[in-house]
């Protein structure tokens, strides 16, 4: 069955050809059709392979899922006040189900020299440079979804700084999925590239409005030059049946320093890889994690920091909560290569099971090729810790508000590394409604 | 306030508690003094009801009411509080929202309007104001990372915060320099009125220099062996618990 839809995406991908809908450069082209090769090749990956095993991709590898041609801008299934519940950046690149909307976005206030906005109306723009930056560290090879993507993407936010130039506020790359979507798939690429000594913020939103069948399959490449200051939250937010697969490919140069959250609140399913190369001397990355799930929600969380220069520090820290039969997958893999003396890196994966059926599965992977390096990693899988439900029962909380007490905190410690106000307390008002049992909804695996 | 009886209590089917007997007046301090192992924590734990302490005989009566009967947060909310010895780090939560929602737990038992987070911090202004302390630990989370000395002053904050009518302070001055423990007595102190009563849980006798108590109770095996006035305490710390081990010399 699965090998009948890989033949129904190659045959996609011969129909796009021919069609040249898109009209890339010769060099795209090349990319493309290395990527489906590729694709056709491995297919989805299955539960046998140690990289995907904890998580059963069958839901998405046996139905043949249509890429998605958007909508006419005039004809938007979103509105305006739709588009812009929750938070929002002033600023910010809008896609709706997966077509550019220039409605819904605004790029103004973006300093001189910057670059911001929908990546195909750029690709062919030689001042942007992709051709050194679009798929250059996102690996076809590494990943079938991420090969998937780089065949079929067309649209996606691209952010380009050049050296020195700082941006102030934070550039919101807004994905939204419309409510009538079924059966349909989304391959966003974004591509964000910083100079030496630029800064910039950036919000990536992945939002779905309805409760379709869809898929998401993103892949973002983001190059932060020497010296380079940047932050990234990310927010999964999708629909309750909806499939998110993701790949985020970050390369740091020397000096840099890097700023990661992700929070995953949505979908049905979602597979996010968090791939670091600290490629320069003294590079600092800091990523945080956050998975909260429900009824039969899957979260896998897949991260790989790698120390390729010596003097470079790692902070880790993933969180996830599990309610109902949710099962939450993180693996944390730290890559010291040789010469990479004086790393610094730590990890921590705490995992709070809030019922018997919850699942969860960490696993830390150090492969340490270098002698004078300080790792540290630690995981943690229970429930609520019966103490600290003492401790808060006996100050007068009843037991469901200390649980929720107990939880919400396990989650704000990481919802607090945002740095934007605006966005953090979206957030905490997000958990905080997830968190009331009242606001959830029975939800079976309708896709 | 508080009419001890007979209280026996086990942990995972060991005896502890062998037969308590107290009673507590509001208004009074009652010091409890033992050797290690005696069974004073155990005491505080099964007055503010841990589930692992299963109680085996005996009645505990709290202004009226069977404590027994009740869940641990009924109990705060008829007025208990728990000064813990190892007081328990919640990561995530700020000791001011902790504070905020075991207020207002407290306001909704007393039939009062709970408080928004701004009136509450009026509040908290007050009572950090009668005991002298500043806010400096009021936007960490809840004991995380906290001193020995801190966790032990920030127990004391909450009984500041939530005014129980019978605060159980285990074993306050454990780990504490002289410096702290003055600071945690004189809190202790600045709190007493005339309807509150305290239980004041503690191995040596300098916390007594401090606070001074009405009552001593001296804990032993899981009997109160002896009780007597503070002088009582004094003898304790020249002859040592030795003294009392054993009955004939005590009598």
């Amino acid at each position: 069955m699965a090998t009948e839809i890989v033949e129904h995406y190659l045959s996609d991908f011969t129909d796009q050809i021919s069609s040249d809908r898109t009209g890339f450069p010769e060099w795209v082209e090349g990319i493309r059709r290395r990527a489906i090769d590729r694709f056709v090749e491995v297919g989805f990956p299955s539960s046998r392979d140690e990289k995907w095993r904890f998580t059963n991709f069958s839901r998405i590898a046996e139905k043949h899922f249509v890429v998605s041609n958007g909508h006419d801008s005039r004809s938007s299934p979103v509105s305006a006040e739709d588009a812009m519940v929750g938070w929002r950046s002033p600023t910010k690149i809008v896609f709706v189900d997966g077509r550019y909307s220039p409605d819904l976005s605004s790029l103004r206030g973006l300093p001189q020299g910057a670059v911001a906005g929908n990546l195909a109306a750029m690709i062919g723009d030689d001042s942007t440079n992709l051709e050194n930056h679009l798929a250059r560290i996102a690996d076809s090879s590494d990943n079938p979804f991420t090969a998937l993507n780089t065949a079929f993407f067309s649209e996606g936010a691209l952010l380009s700084v050049p050296d020195g130039v700082k941006v102030n506020g934070p550039i919101q790359f807004l994905y939204l999925t419309s409510s009538e979507t079924n059966d349909a798939v989304n391959h966003p690429r974004n591509v964000v590239v910083l100079g030496e000594g630029a800064e910039a913020t950036v919000v990536e939103s992945y939002i779905g409005l309805g409760s379709g069948c869809s898929w998401t399959n993103a892949v973002t490449e983001i190059y932060a030059g020497d010296a380079a200051h940047i932050r990234v939250h990310r927010v999964q937010l999708e629909g309750k049946n909806a499939f998110h697969t993701a790949t985020t490919q970050c390369s740091q140069g020397r000096d840099s320093s890097f700023f990661y959250t992700t929070v995953e609140f949505g979908g049905s399913l979602s597979r996010h890889d968090i791939n670091f190369q600290l490629n320069g001397t003294g590079a600092f990355c800091s990523l945080h994690g956050l998975s909260h799930l429900r009824d039969t929600q899957h979260a896998d969380n897949q991260t790989t920091v790698e120390h390729a220069q010596p003097h470079c520090t790692s902070v880790e820290h993933f969180n996830g909560i599990y309610d109902d039969s949710s099962h939450g997958v993180f693996t944390g893999r730290v890559l010291v290569r040789p010469g990479a003396q004086k790393t610094d890196a730590i990890q921590s994966s705490r995992n709070l099971l809030l019922t018997d059926t919850a699942r969860a599965d960490t696993q830390p992977q150090l492969e340490i090729f270098a002698d004078d390096v300080k790792c540290t990693h630690g995981a943690t899988v229970g429930p609520i810790d019966d103490e600290a439900l003492f401790y808060l029962r006996s100050k007068g909380l009843t037991a469901d508000e200390a649980r929720t007490m107990l939880t919400y905190g396990f989650a704000v410690e990481i919802i607090d590394t945002v740095g934007i106000a605006g966005l953090r307390e979206h957030l905490d008002s997000v958990l905080t409604s997830r968190l009331e049992k009242e606001t959830r909804d029975a939800r079976g695996e309708k896709c | 306030m508080l009419e001890i009886r007979n209280l026996h209590a086990a942990i995972d089917g060991k005896e502890i508690l062998k037969g308590i007997d107290l009673t507590v007046e509001a208004g009074e301090i009652h010091a409890i003094m033992g050797p290690n192992g005696s069974g004073k924590s155990t005491l505080s734990q099964v007055l503010a009801g841990h589930p692992s302490y299963e109680v085996t005989d005996g009645s505990v009566m709290f202004r009226g009411q069977d404590l027994l009967q009740l869940e641990p947060e009924e109990r705060a909310c008829k007025g208990l509080f728990l000064a813990f010895q190892y007081p328990v780090e919640i990561r995530g939560i700020t000791n001011a929202y902790f504070l905020r929602h075991a207020l207002n737990a407290r306001r909704k038992c007393e039939g009062l309007e709970e408080l928004d987070p701004i009136d509450f911090l009026d509040v908290l202004d007050e009572k950090l104001a009668t005991i002298d302390w500043d806010d400096s630990f009021v936007n960490r989370p809840v004991n995380e990372g906290f001193s020995g000395g801190e966790k032990k002053r920030n127990e004391i904050l909450q009984l500041a915060v939530l005014t129980p009518k019978l605060a159980v302070l285990d074993e306050p001055d454990s780990g504490l320099d002289i410096d702290a423990l003055k600071t945690v007595a004189e809190g202790v102190n600045k709190l007493r009125r005339p309807d509150n009563a305290t239980l004041l849980i503690t191995h040596y006798q300098r916390l007594l220099n401090y606070i001074i108590p009405d009552r001593v109770h001296v804990l032993v095996n899981g009997r109160v062996v002896t009780s007597g006035g503070k002088e009582l305490a004094h003898e304790l710390e020249s002859k040592g618990y030795d003294w009392v081990k054993d009955p004939v010399a005590v009598n």
